[in-house]
């Protein structure tokens, strides 16, 4: 009989802090510069620099702490973790060791309509390392010190994950929450979200870890659940076969799709870590972590709760308008407007979302505010223009950038609600189909439908399809 | 060829009898003449310093230490003017900056000079460490100037310039001015900047001033002391007014001598010269009590684990990625071995393989962790001590200068010559030295106060009344025969 396997999975997420500064200097953190034009004697690591700490880096990493319910170590130090690389100027990283800046906290996700809660280990403030490039003839390497000193929080989750799929949902959870905090942009495109995975498999049932392997590198949402699924995979058939996964770093290959060896566990560094002598420790006083507390957000779960509650939204709908910071505040700014919460949740789900994602814009970029999707559905309430007329309105709005009035008018969009007007077209129907009448007096309620499309086709479509239901019905009725 | 104090220079130029480049151009001149035969220099910026003078000319003297030439140990980074740190990993590097304290005496109009010899990154006690030069005592041209600042020491006892900076990590900068005879002060940890110091042991690492006299370390500390936005660990701690309060006398002053410290490896000399020296101070009126730092002799092992870790990591930099030296190699690590066995000395190696054994995994708590706790003890054995005295007076060194070559394969009592200057750095506390007198052999030798932290003031008013109490002037070095 086979055995089955339990996914073990732990996270380590680095995120890049948006300050205008760097961590430790006073360089410009903007990214894209051209190589080496973001630097100074201190991110340069020259002889006799000093790093001074840049309070804003705090400022954000202690409201990311708070946003993952971490307890805060109000005194806690900084440390050097050394080792060689040419893209860590001074040799050694400034980084937290045994005293992060946030410990003991958790995030939550949706698992199959089921809320999960996993635990965060630690959250702790560090420098990031410059960029190097490797000539492909393996001649010679480039670095850009431009990243280099570029503030970092690494997020390090307890090993409550059991699935890839959870994977992926945690690491969406966690941009998500640093998007609400306006802690990151969190582009992983951009190196300013970066993942590496611990996985193990055990028994079900067994309550040890297995052997782990650690994924290095993973760079996009996408990746990381494809990567520990090949993960997965991987080491089931090893231990299934009655072999072991040996402790080892690896790295998800994008060809292939596939994981490779970088490194074995006698290959793991010694960092050496200890105090950073250079800076004093880091003091945090009640009335700042107050401040920050403060001005801390309402977070995507909260505001997924809230929608359910207040707006009477289905969990699916709250979900897909709270993952982004910018979704949710464009839907409550049509709510704001006043549209009905469901009608503006359906638009803003299904055209704006679509509109954009297709164009490739975000969606404060979307052409058409919230209040001219307010306006245009308000349109639908008054009965101006059938729904089906309302997305053709929609798409003339985003190429036009004008209001939903405007574009009914120019457009000639208004419905005939009118049944004056309506009458003499409706007579000629019922008197050209005399089978479809004599069908539904039959019974057959389908030919009721006949003839309103006849109806419709005959007005371009612009009747009001409830009006003209009721007329024929008064003039065929039973 | 007469030579002078800052306070002389100084009312001098305020007098309008004289003008900065002259002093520049006398300062020079000696440097030109003597130091062929010191080597207390690396690098002498004579168009620079000449420059600097003349465009002084014409202004107004707004500082005390305006118009007066200048040295710096050759671990303070300069922009524009090569700084090494004695290294050959360093050979032909132009720092892009200049340090704190090199900026703070250029805006008081100080004239630079040069750049002085060290132990290769202030590592050594004799000098005798710099990859470049051996730099001679003054005194005795067969003995070392002291180390690690052995060239700054060498250069003021010379008279080849009024004062000099240097940097005192383990007794750097006492240890040579009690060789070399004059006033050597390390300040407390945090009273001076350290931006642009290339460092040795951060923790540990303190800027300070040599002088012919204690008036003259008070004028040169009260310009380069105070916080620094550049350097974290720079106290906010107002900064005293030094000169004034020089004239207070020793009255009432209570001198803390330790009776328990270990006594070998002390020179009966020296002993007995700095015994006179305290009697000297005890007969103008100050209180002499005894005092005990039961873990004093744990010193020396304590910083030969801190100053080394942190080494290791301070000097992880010096790579060939960036600047300084590199020698090619068939790989990146084949790149690192190559550049750091060819760049670095044999004491720095030394300290790099202790520091990076004691950081280890397995070895830390038995060692760097360890060495911390022991530091707490001895800071707290100070703080005790303090409670009944306001400073404690020991030999600066157990011995006067040794001859060049005498310690150079026994590191083990090289480092023993720091055994009197160590605690201090350790407890993060201001020491001075100041000559007591010459042996027999006519070696000077430094009598060593150590205060309170951001105490200077009673450091160098003590010193400053021993002066004119000890009723001798230090003769001038035989160089100039
Ligand atoms: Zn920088």
């Amino acid at each position: 009989m086979t055995t089955q396997f339990e996914t073990v999975i732990g996270l380590e997420v680095h995120v890049e802090l948006k300050t205008k500064t760097k961590i430790f200097c006073g360089c410009s953190t903007q990214f894209g510069a051209p190589p080496n034009t973001n630097v100074c004697p201190v991110c340069l690591g020259h002889p006799g620099t000093l790093p001074v700490l840049n309070r804003e880096a705090v400022e954000l990493a202690l409201k990311a702490a708070l946003a993952l319910n971490c307890r805060i170590n109000q005194d806690c130090k900084f440390d050097r973790k050394n080792y060689f690389y040419p893209d860590l100027p001074k040799g050694y990283q400034i980084s937290q060791y045994d005293q992060p800046i946030g410990e003991d906290g958790w995030v939550e996700i949706d698992v199959n309509g089921e809320r999960k809660r996993i635990g965060i280990i630690r959250v702790h403030l560090e420098e990031d390392a410059g960029k190097s490039m490797h000539a492909p003839d393996g001649s010679h390497s480039l670095v850009d010190y431009n990243r280099t000193g570029v503030p970092l929080i690494e997020i390090v989750s307890k090993p409550d994950i059991r699935s890839p799929e959870e994977a992926r949902l945690y690491l969406e959870a966690i941009r998500s929450i640093m998007q609400y905090c306006d802690v990151s942009d969190c582009r992983m495109e951009e190196g300013s979200l970066r993942c590496d995975a611990n996985i193990s498999l055990r028994p079900v049932g067994e309550t040890k870890f297995g052997e782990k392997t650690e994924l290095k590198n993973i760079n996009s949402f996408r990746f990381v659940q494809k990567a520990l699924e090949y993960e997965v995979q991987r080491q089931t058939e090893v231990l299934s076969s009655g072999g072991s996964v040996e402790q080892e770093t690896r790295r998800f290959d994008e060809a292939t799709q596939t994981t490779v060896s970088m490194r074995t566990k006698e290959e793991a560094h010694d960092y050496r870590y200890f105090p950073e002598p250079d800076l004093v420790r880091l003091q945090v006083d009640d009335a700042w972590l107050a401040r920050v507390r403060d001005s801390l957000p309402e977070l995507p779960l909260q505001k997924r709760d809230r929608y359910e509650r207040e707006f009477n939204l289905p969990a699916y709908d709250a979900g897909v308008l709270t993952s982004d910071i910018g979704v949710a505040t464009y839907f409550e700014a049509v709510v704001a407007a006043g549209a009905d919460p469901k009608a503006a949740s359906n638009w803003v789900m299904t055209d704006v979302l679509g509109y954009v994602n297709a164009q490739g814009l975000s969606i404060q970029e979307a052409p058409v505010s919230p209040a001219q999707l307010a306006g245009l559905i308000a349109e639908v309430n008054k009965g101006t223009i059938s729904i089906k007329q309302a997305r053709d309105v929609f798409k003339i709005m985003c190429e036009t950038g004008k209001d939903a009035p405007t574009v009914i008018r120019e457009h000639g969009f208004e419905q005939i609600s009118d049944e004056g007007a309506l009458a003499a077209i409706i007579d000629e129907v019922i008197a050209n189909n005399p089978k479809s009448v004599q069908d539904y007096l039959n019974g057959k309620e389908k030919a009721l439908g006949a003839l309103v499309g006849q109806t419709m086709k005959a007005t371009k479509g612009k009747a009001n399809p409830a009006v003209v239901n009721k007329m024929i019905l008064e003039r065929i009725g039973k | 060829m007469a030579v002078h104090t800052v306070k002389q220079i100084m009312e001098s130029l305020r007098r309008r009898e004289s003008k900065p480049s002259e002093w520049a151009e006398a300062s020079l001149a000696r440097i030109r003449a003597l130091d062929e035969r010191i080597g207390a220099f690396l690098h002498v910026d004579e168009a620079g310093a000449l420059e600097a003078a003349r465009r002084l000319d014409g202004e107004t003297p707004n500082h005390p230490l305006f118009g007066i030439p200048y040295a710096l140990k050759d671990n303070l980074c300069t922009e524009g003017i090569p700084t090494t740190a004695a290294s050959r990993i360093l050979e032909g590097y132009v720092p892009p900056y200049s340090a704190t304290v090199a900026d703070k005496l250029r805006q008081a109009g100080g004239v630079l000079v040069g750049k002085t010899n060290l132990d290769e990154f202030a590592m050594g006690s004799s000098t005798e460490n710099s990859a470049y030069k051996k730099t001679r005592n003054p005194y005795n041209p067969a003995c070392v100037p002291g180390g690690s600042s052995g060239g700054s020491a060498a250069a003021v006892a010379a008279g080849m310039v009024p004062y000099a900076l240097g940097s005192d990590t383990g007794g750097s900068i006492r240890q040579p001015a009690s060789f070399c005879g004059v006033v050597g002060l390390k300040p407390t940890y945090g009273r001076v900047s350290r931006y642009g110091l290339i460092a040795f042991a951060s923790s540990l690492d303190q800027i300070g001033p040599f002088t012919r006299t204690a008036e003259d370390a008070a004028y040169v500390l009260q310009a380069i002391s105070g916080h620094d936005p550049l350097d974290s660990t720079s106290a906010p701690e107002p900064v005293d007014d030094f000169v004034s309060g020089l004239d207070r006398g020793v009255k009432g002053l209570r001198i803390g001598v330790v009776r328990d410290l270990s006594q070998e490896g002390l020179d009966p000399e020296v002993g007995r010269l700095v015994e006179a020296a305290i009697a000297t101070l005890e007969g103008a009126g100050a209180e002499v009590v005894e005092v005990s730092l039961p873990h004093m002799h744990y010193a020396v092992a304590t910083y030969y684990l801190i100053a080394p870790a942190e080494a290791s990591s301070n000097l992880a930099r010096y790579d060939g990625v960036r600047y300084g030296k590199r020698v090619s190699g068939d790989s990146l690590i084949d790149m690192y071995e190559r550049t750091r066995s060819e760049g670095f000395g044999i004491e720095v190696k030394r300290r790099i393989m202790i520091g990076t054994y004691a950081l280890s995994s397995g070895y830390y708590d038995a060692y760097y962790l360890r060495a911390q706790k022991m530091r707490t003890l001895i800071r707290e054995d100070y703080q005790k001590a303090f409670e009944t005295c306001d400073v404690i007076a020991t030999p600066t060194a157990p011995t006067p200068a040794f001859r060049l070559g005498e310690k150079v394969d026994d590191p083990l009592q090289m480092y023993l010559n720091d055994i009197y200057t160590i605690p201090a750095n350790l407890a993060g506390l201001p020491g001075i030295s100041v000559p007591c007198g010459l042996t027999e052999a006519g070696l000077p030798v430094g009598l060593q106060l150590v205060g309170r932290a951001f105490d200077e003031k009673t450091l160098l008013a003590a010193a400053h009344a021993y002066e004119q109490l000890r009723g001798f002037e230090m003769p001038l070095p035989g160089v100039e025969q």
